[in-house]
């Protein structure tokens, strides 16, 4: 008898492949239409593979965002812009370079980490007692408030810098088009 | 058996995605994503009802709305050549 586990592998294993064809398709092909769908197929195996892997939110996420949205503004730019690559003078390798030495950082990153799903990972250990901790450490009565803004305070500036970066962008992006349709 | 099943569906999308890949036009690709998608309903349901999660059948549904949706907007686009843009320009 088969059992659910060694299945699992096998699935992670068969999408983690299709990914990487997908990936060598996306670079290759020269029509940014057909990049465009080929994109969406990656993103599609993408949410697939995250749910096997019992990240679902993610999942959710990565369907809407990566195959859904991601795909009408990449058509969007494209009517603004043209269907078709211009050929490259000359072969890049800088970011060929830059891709692998990041990719190689992770990987080497990825042996520090805890092993997955172990029960003695550091949030288990000691993760547990915000509950009672929090107040007397912080003085902030509401739990989940002071995890935000003080235990975890230069995360959610990070995140509050980008949220705001993405509202100037937008802000611009509006003002400007605006301000074409009113001459 | 839904092992088999599910081994059978990923068989079934390897093969799409080389359709994906080599299609030698755009809409070959084009049918070859939404495919994809189905697919990845089929195997969605077939996971879930291996490691015991039949809830999962929620996601493909939701899956099935966003690759209706993901499609619909490319076919627009290759009918009108924008997303609809110019149509609501006149309008106003």
């Amino acid at each position: 008898m088969i059992d659910a586990a060694m299945i699992e592998t096998a699935v992670t294993i068969i999408l983690l492949l299709l990914l990487g064809a997908v990936a060598i398709g996306i670079v290759r092909v020269r029509g940014l239409f057909a990049a465009v769908v080929l994109l969406g197929v990656y993103s599609l195996l993408m949410a697939t593979l995250f749910i096997v892997l019992d990240a679902v939110d993610v999942a959710m996420t990565e369907a809407a965002v990566g195959a859904g949205v991601s795909t009408v503004f990449f058509l969007g730019a494209l009517w603004l812009t043209d269907t078709v690559e211009a050929p490259a003078k000359r072969r890049q390798l800088m970011p060929l370079i830059v891709a692998l030495v990041t990719a190689g950082a992770l990987l080497w990153g990825l042996s520090d980490l805890p092993q997955f799903g172990s029960p003695d990972q550091p949030i288990h250990r000691q993760g547990a007692d915000y509950l009672a901790s929090s107040l007397p450490d912080t003085g902030i009565p509401n739990v989940v408030t002071s995890v935000l803004a003080s235990y975890r305070g230069f995360d959610t500036l990070g995140e509050t810098t980008v949220v705001f970066t993405a509202g100037i962008g937008i802000l611009a992006l509006l003002r400007r088009r605006r301000g074409e349709g009113g001459n | 058996m839904i092992a088999a099943a599910l081994l059978a569906v990923l068989v079934a999308m390897a093969l799409v995605v080389v359709r994906a890949l080599r299609g030698p036009t755009t809409f070959d690709r084009l049918l070859a994503a939404n495919t994809i998608g189905n697919g990845a309903i089929l195997v969605l349901a077939l996971f879930g009802f291996l490691t015991g999660r039949p809830e999962f059948l929620d996601l493909g549904l939701t899956y099935a709305l966003l690759n209706y949706v993901g499609i619909f907007a490319v076919l627009k686009f290759f009918r009108q050549g924008s997303l609809g843009a110019e149509a609501e320009a006149e309008k106003r």
